[in-house]
């Protein structure tokens, strides 16, 4: 029997191995500043202020009862913001008037370039219901923390710099609680039906 | 004003339409080992401070070579930049030493990938219109090439194949 022996330590050094690594890779994610878009739900949803690109003042009491969207980006980043926002305006020309049914916001991670007046520039191109943000750096700071979202700042050669930032897309119910993420790259018919539940306030807690 | 002298015209200008719509459609430009295959970049926001360009380079030489970077009128410069995702986080980087191109290989530089990127552009890029560059390499020089403006990249667009035309 002193086969089934080694198998049977065979198979028990395979758990004891399997086991630490679940242990370590989840100690390891669980450091990364990241959003936990499955586990996030209590955290996702906090309090911010800022200004839109058209001067008024946006903030959860403002934006009480609404549900809305939300996705940090800056002017300076060529692909995925630009990109981001061409689709959401797309998705919104397709629901046409049950898009007034939700507030999207891109809020800018870099303050510093992103001054009012370029965001206004910048936001012609898009829906005109979509509402570009901007904060000092305590509010954006602040903004990022509500939604347990990651920005920093990286220096390039010759004083330049680029924004390391979350990318994808919160969705938050008319109660202010988390709906879960929009990943751009899912189907166009998962994402535009997310949209029609958002605004029929169908969303439930992911 | 002859009746022959209005063909003329119009011929000329039927031409020089065609001769505009290859171009268009053509997507493909080589020196000497390398050749770029669908050079496009992507429609632009107004005063946006930068934009994304994108293309395939194959190197049929028998050396590797690497694409450095260009230039271009429409904008200060261009760089090669990679962007990559992890765990949400978008995150880009220039590439100082640009890409290299493996002897007999193929790279494509696409969304959410390594990329070109315009640094400043002077004009905001409107969909179906084209700008000319050109693109640096360490090993076979310079390779003047001509960008299409597109919203999407061509495999994802949903509507026709407008930009299909250059596939061989």
């Amino acid at each position: 029997m002193s086969g089934l022996r080694a198998f049977r330590l065979m198979v028990w050094a395979a758990i004891v191995v399997l086991g630490m690594f679940v242990i370590v890779s989840t100690q390891l994610s669980g450091r990364s500043p990241t959003v936990e878009t499955s586990s996030g739900t209590a955290k996702v949803g906090g309090p911010f202020s800022l200004v839109s690109h058209t001067g008024e003042r946006v903030d959860n009491q403002s934006l009480a009862g609404r549900p809305y969207l939300v996705f940090f980006g800056f002017t300076y980043c060529p692909d995925i913001c630009p990109t981001t926002l061409f689709e959401l305006t797309d998705l919104m020309t397709e629901l046409g008037p049950v898009a007034d049914g939700f507030e999207v916001l891109f809020i800018t991670v870099d303050p510093e370039r992103d001054t009012k007046e370029a965001l206004a520039s910048y936001m012609t191109s898009f829906d005109s219901r979509i509402l570009a943000l901007r904060g000092t750096a305590a509010e954006t700071d602040a903004a990022l923390k509500a939604f347990s979202a990651y920005a920093k700042r990286v220096p390039l050669e010759a004083g330049e710099y680029t924004m390391d930032h979350t990318a994808g897309v919160f969705l938050m119910k008319a109660d202010g609680g988390f709906g879960g993420m929009m990943d751009m790259h899912e189907p166009r018919e998962t994402r535009l039906e997310k949209l029609r539940r958002l605004a029929k306030g169908q969303v439930t807690s992911s | 004003m002859s009746f022959g002298f209005k063909l003329t015209v119009k011929l000329i200008c039927m031409l020089a339409a065609m001769l505009l719509s290859t171009s268009a459609f053509a997507h493909q430009f080589s020196q000497g080992d390398i050749k770029i295959g669908h050079p496009w970049s992507r429609v632009t926001p107004s005063a946006a401070p930068v934009a994304g360009a994108y293309l395939t380079v194959t190197n049929s030489g028998s050396q590797p070579d690497r694409l450095t970077g260009g230039s271009t009128p429409i904008a200060d410069r261009i760089e090669v930049h990679q962007m990559t995702m992890d765990d949400g986080i978008a995150r880009m980087r220039p590439l100082p030493d640009g890409v290299e191109i493996a002897a007999g290989a193929s790279v494509e530089l696409a969304p959410g990938g390594i990329h070109l990127m315009l640094i400043k552009p002077n004009q905001q890029l409107i969909e179906g219109s084209s700008f000319k560059a050109t693109l640096e390499f360490a090993r076979a020089g310079t390779v003047e090439i001509e960008f299409v403006v597109q919203r999407n990249p061509t495999v994802e667009t949903g509507s026709g194949n407008e930009h299909g035309g250059h596939t061989p």
